[in-house]
């Protein structure tokens, strides 16, 4: 049998209630008082997540800017120190290998976080193509990862406000984290990342400033009502980028690994797309269902689907032919032998209330 | 609010985790407090339609939480006489009280005598602690 991985908060988890489940390796907690009240309470307020699962991978020295410039897919030339950006990381099809958030911490030190069920997969991938003057370097056993997400995130942690992929180091009730202004949820906040002895004093901080624990249940509901795509089910090593409609992460004036191949690709235009569709009858679309009456060999299948604790509807992400992706267009799932109506709808399918100043 | 674990003494209780409370020659059916917790919240209940029947053992519908879905199994044969519409506009009734207001369809049964198939309390709770 194959042990599961333990963050520095199980105990923490345990001692809330929990359910805990296999997740890429990881024993995590699924949910604590239960996925809708969670989602919401990130929607309305503040939600903290035990993210210690993904991965760190430190990128230093002279030639890390090259190295990475040339595997990664968004333009690095575009960060100064203190800034973040999400990029993917691509094979020579132009596939999608993880996608990540790259944190320039100075001109020869980046830091990469990447999907837990990918931390092996991209630090192999980045690692086997160092060159003199890079190196690179799995740290990912020696943080806590939390995300602290909602409207009231930044008030609540007392934090100062400032643009969304930035990133600085703070301190928090005398704890020592760094600071990023990033997310999975489509609302305001920040992932906040400590030494792995910390995580403890860091998570009892958070929650006793107000925020609600939200275990993966919740975190997967808030970013597919905010189409954010997840790797392994909406992109894959053989999904591309264009298709998936992640052409804006791609600098194709630059030569990373899969350049050429996503330039081809978007010149002759993708012959099919992911789409979010919201179900026009009861019913809850899953990964996997059939998308009827479509070319199959254009997709045709859903990747993701639940139901959105905000619209109160079944929503979901899937490929389907170009011509039918447009918002509007009517699509038949097959829920377990039933047909059920959805309409394609542009994304966000939900879209957070901004801030009233 | 959800409900505390409780297995009523006057059910009776199918291994597929649901149960039946029987008044004559009708009973009412619905899920136990474990299906639901397993489940989590509720969010929707394919009902089958009155006048439809069910058969013991078999699936009659539905329901689903965020992460899961289910069929629900007839603990009893019958003709269906009432699906609770309660249920169906808020799912969530059934998490609140499993036993009571979350109640699924009451039916007319076609058989009694399957009745002595099914598993009392006592039977259902070592049945839950040896799963």
């Amino acid at each position: 049998m194959q042990t599961l991985s333990r963050t520095p908060l199980h105990e923490r988890h345990v001692a809330a209630g929990a359910r805990l489940v296999p997740f890429a390796g990881w024993e995590m907690p699924i949910q604590y008082e239960g996925v809708i009240a969670e989602h919401r309470a990130v929607r309305s307020d503040c939600g903290v997540f035990d993210v210690s699962h993904m991965g760190e991978i430190h990128v230093e020295g002279p030639t890390a800017h090259e190295l990475l410039q040339s595997l990664l897919s968004n333009d690095l030339d575009r960060l100064e120190d203190g800034d973040a950006q999400y990029t993917l990381l691509t094979n020579e099809s132009g596939g999608i290998i993880d996608d990540l958030i790259a944190y320039r911490v100075g001109s020869h030190h980046y830091l990469l976080v990447v999907n837990a069920g990918n931390r092996r997969a991209a630090y192999d991938w980045v690692k086997e193509r160092e060159i003199r003057g890079s190196e690179v370097r799995d740290a990912s056993d020696e943080y806590a990862l939390l995300a602290v997400q909602g409207p009231r995130a930044i008030e609540r942690l007392g934090l100062p406000k400032a643009r969304q992929f930035t990133h600085a180091m703070g301190e928090l009730d005398g704890i020592e984290v760094m600071v990023n202004r990033t997310g999975y949820t489509g609302e305001k906040g920040c992932e906040l990342m400590c030494p792995a002895e910390d995580g403890v004093a860091l998570w009892d901080a958070v929650v006793g400033r107000g925020a609600v624990p939200c275990g993966l249940g919740a975190r997967d509901t808030l970013r597919l009502e905010v189409c954010y795509p997840l790797h392994g089910s909406d992109i894959t090593p053989e999904t591309d980028a264009i298709s998936a409609g992640l052409a804006w992460t791609c600098a194709l004036d630059q030569d990373f690994t899969g350049a050429p191949a996503l330039r081809r690709v978007k010149q002759e235009g993708p012959t099919r797309r992911l789409v979010a569709f919201v179900m026009e009858e009861k019913a809850i679309p899953r990964a996997g269902m059939e998308i009827l009456g479509l070319d199959q060999s254009a997709g045709g299948e859903v990747t993701s689907g639940t139901h959105s604790p905000m619209l109160e509807k079944g929503i979901g992400l899937g490929y389907v032919p170009t011509d039918r992706s447009t918002p509007g267009s009517e699509l038949t799932i097959d829920v377990r032998g039933r047909e059920r109506r959805a309409t394609v709808v542009p994304k966000p399918i939900y879209k957070p209330e901004e801030e009233t100043p | 609010m959800a409900a505390a674990e409780t297995y009523p003494e006057d059910l009776k209780y199918h291994p597929e985790h649901d149960w039946a409370r029987l008044e004559g020659d009708e009973a009412m059916l619905g899920i136990t407090w474990f299906a639901q917790d397993a489940l989590g919240e509720l969010v929707y209940f394919e009902a089958p339609q009155p006048g439809a029947t069910v058969a013991k053992d078999s699936s009659y519908g539905e329901v689903e939480s965020v992460k899961a879905v289910s069929d629900v199994i007839a603990p009893l044969s019958g003709e269906i006489l009432e699906v609770n519409q309660t249920v169906v506009d808020a799912p969530e009734t059934v998490n609140d009280d499993p036993y009571g207001e979350g109640w699924l369809l009451r039916i007319r049964l076609s058989d009694p005598s399957e009745v002595q198939a099914l598993l009392d309390v006592d039977a259902y709770k070592q049945l839950l602690q040896d799963s």
